[in-house]
């Protein structure tokens, strides 16, 4: 924590940055917090409890525009932003990345390629939970899935607090914002919530980090992460993990394997 | 009158290959179900998963989307994206429980007329044996269809 404390100080006083995203200490669990200054950096914390994915401030232009801005980034968080590259969302002359990890270890990257490298060097933190959750769902028939997520999503009142919560929802104009025409009926309801979560989870499909911050920033813990933790697991089933810039759905493979068009 | 259950199916065709395709078995005089009703697109790749979902919320039974087969779409690619995204499409909601045998993936080309009379007459077959899609049908109108059991759950926990 003190060479983290210490790291952005000391790029405070160098005047590298005019911003650094972290986090303080919470009532119950720690807090995004916003450095402005070189004194606040010694509110700065990080360590397990520190699960959300801070990357979903690099993309808010009233936060960071114009910002010459500094990030401490868990693995999730260097994830997305590496994503937020290949979508062509971040200027890395204006950003200063720190991995951190939750022993208190920080290190610099400074190019994108660094950070790919350093996520395909690092095995992805285990998910046991999701996991099993997962793998439970999945042994269920189909009839018990049904009930499962249509008594879950039947709970959901449209806060879109997990598409908040999201470093890939960076949209000006959600699907669920327009209404020419008007794809998802704005009020909660089973099938609209349900038709939300489709087109979260398609639109995500290949771009998310698998992070998890959507199913913890729900208010009623309805679990929306199993969504996008199965989609990431079947895109790395179909189409294995990309080396390229395209995201899988605006490319193909002439010999993309499926077994249910006849 | 029969009243063996009639589903209905919307079909979303390629306009260069299935609805071709599906003219061809017109003009062949090929005789198949008539449950069937085609809404023709530009090309699968313009068939947007929503439009699927949309169809069954407004009391379609079953689903059809078809169009070029692989390597001959007229657009190049279009196809190879709309494989894509079913691939995936059809593994979220096999995961969400919506009954995803409801949905027919085919490639039918415009030479393959009598193809097309097989996968409507096949899906509608299927159709037949698995009833009327209420499961979605009843979310769709959550508040209407579960009116007695609310009230109940309200009651006892107000009691």
């Amino acid at each position: 924590m003190r060479e983290l404390q210490d790291t952005v100080k000391a790029l405070f006083d160098k005047g590298e940055i005019d911003l650094f995203i972290g986090y303080e200490k919470g009532t119950r669990t720690p807090r995004p917090f916003f450095v402005h200054k070189a004194e606040d950096a010694e509110n700065l914390i990080f360590d397990a409890a520190c699960s959300g994915n801070l990357a979903v401030y690099l993309t808010r232009k009233d936060l960071t525009g114009g910002k010459k801005t500094g990030i401490s980034a868990s693995y999730y968080a260097l994830k997305s932003i590496a994503q937020l590259f290949d979508e062509n969302q971040l200027k890395a002359e204006n950003l200063r990345i720190f991995g951190v990890s939750e022993e208190g270890s920080v290190q610099f990257f400074d190019s994108v390629a660094a950070i790919k490298q350093h996520l395909s060097a690092t095995p992805p933190p285990a998910k046991p939970d999701e996991d099993e959750l997962v793998g439970k769902i999945n042994a269920m028939t189909a009839s018990e899935r049904w009930k499962f997520w249509s008594d879950e999503l039947s709970k959901c009142f449209k806060c879109y607090a997990c598409r908040a919560a999201c470093p890939m929802c960076y949209c000006t104009k959600c699907i669920v914002e327009v209404n020419r025409p008007q794809w998802i009926q704005p009020w909660a309801s089973t099938l609209s919530n349900m038709e939300w979560q489709i087109n979260r989870v398609m639109h995500l499909a290949g771009r998310c980090s698998d992070c998890g911050s959507c199913g913890t920033a729900c208010p009623l813990g309805i679990p929306v992460h199993l969504l996008t933790h199965k989609m990431s697991e079947t895109v790395k089933e179909h189409f294995g993990v990309s080396e390229t810039k395209e995201n899988v759905l605006s490319t193909f493979k002439p010999d993309d394997k499926e077994n249910f068009i006849h | 009158m029969s009243n063996e259950f009639e589903p209905k199916v919307v079909a979303f065709v390629c306009n260069w290959c299935t609805y071709t395709g599906a003219d061809l078995t017109g003009t062949s005089r090929i005789k198949y179900a008539s449950n069937v009703k085609i809404i023709r697109f530009p090309c699968t790749g313009r068939i947007d998963f929503m439009l699927l979902l949309k169809a069954f919320a407004n009391g379609s039974d079953g689903v059809i989307v078809s169009g070029c087969h692989p390597n001959d779409c007229h657009y190049t690619s279009g196809n190879f994206h709309a494989r894509r995204r079913w691939m995936l499409f059809r593994n979220l909601l096999d995961f969400l429980g919506i009954d995803i045998r409801r949905i027919r993936f085919a490639w039918v080309s415009a030479a393959e007329g009598a193809k097309w009379a097989e996968v409507v007459n096949e899906t509608v077959a299927q159709l037949k044996d698995l009833g009327p899609y209420t499961e979605y049908q009843k979310a769709t109108e959550f508040l209407v269809a579960n009116e007695n059991e609310l009230t109940e759950e309200m009651e006892a926990n107000h009691a």
